[in-house]
């Protein structure tokens, strides 16, 4: 069981990302932007940091990248996907999901700990939560907003695909506290809360950010 | 070659923060009557004859806006 990772210029987060894959239980496996290559992965975590030092929009310019092509192709077959923060912003840019994500409403760079309801624990990276669970782990963004239209945010809704809700405070002025979604499937989910901060009492907040990467284990598993 | 502008401005229901805050620092430095103010991005592409209308368009809506959260106008400005 091999879980990509993929670091873009810029990346940060990829160090964190690889740790919980393996402490989760999986092999974690470096993917290098520029190339078009999986390296025989089973999912593939898009972390977060400011690829390409986010010009022109966040993601926008990573959404190109060699990596991303082979991305785009794998998950249109089914492997799982995770988006963190600026990766979440990768695949929104790359239409993978739907939406984007804007200066935060607040224009202040958010870093604290955030609770967060799981409102659907039935996708391939959230199926180790209870339904309804709240979990807490570090938000750090300033263009976390996330805003669609009005018609994409009420199908979102209504197919259960809000994945991740703020609880609380909202920090960025989300469109309906939205933390985090998923694609039709459930194999393809953004947030831009971390996950992979909150894996270990000594490094983060708690554990509960590790459920997600050890639901995405049961998940390839069981495919 | 030609210059063409290409000017992305945040649709007209998307929040401006920026744009807010541009807004409510004018009167601290004296300028009274702007009601409000809305930011966006500017680009000058500098383009062989070859291009047309049409690729300049999918290059507007395909990088440099998001057609999500942004309106894009293109404008050949010299020819």
């Amino acid at each position: 069981m091999t879980v990509g990772v993929i670091t873009f210029p810029g990346t940060l987060d990829d160090e964190d990302a690889a740790r919980a894959v393996r402490r989760a239980g999986a092999e974690a496996v470096p993917l290098w932007h520029g190339d078009a290559d999986l390296r025989g992965v089973d999912a593939v975590v898009v972390p977060g940091g400011f690829s390409y030092g986010d010009y022109l929009r966040a993601g926008a310019i990573a959404r190109f990248a060699p990596v991303m092509t082979e991305v785009i192709a794998a998950a249109g077959r089914g492997m799982p996907v995770l988006g963190i923060c600026n990766g979440f912003q990768v695949l929104c840019e790359a239409h993978l999901l739907p939406g984007a994500m804007l200066r935060n409403a607040g224009l202040h760079f958010v870093c604290r700990d955030q609770r967060l309801r799981v409102e659907n624990s039935a996708t391939a990276w959230t199926s180790h939560y209870t339904p309804g669970a709240e979990i807490v782990v570090p938000v750090k963004n300033i263009d976390g907003r996330y805003t669609a239209s009005q018609s994409t945010v009420d199908e979102l809704e209504a197919e259960g695909r809000v994945v991740f809700r703020y609880v609380g405070t909202n920090p960025n002025g989300s469109m309906n506290d939205i933390a985090g979604i998923s694609d039709p499937t459930g194999r393809i989910v953004g947030l831009m809360p971390h996950p992979e901060h909150a894996i270990d009492a000594l490094t983060g907040p708690g554990e509960d950010g590790l459920g997600m990467f050890r639901s995405v284990l049961t998940a390839v598993v069981s495919a | 070659m030609a210059r063409v502008v290409v000017d992305v401005m945040p649709k007209p229901e998307i929040l401006d923060p920026q744009g807010q805050a541009v807004a409510r620092a004018l009167p601290r430095l004296g300028f009274a009557g702007v009601r409000d103010v809305r930011q966006g991005k500017h680009f000058e592409l500098d383009v062989d004859d070859s291009v047309d209308d049409e690729t300049l368009a999918k290059i507007a809506e395909g990088l440099l806006s998001n057609p999500v959260i942004e309106d894009f106008v293109v404008r050949r400005v010299t020819s």
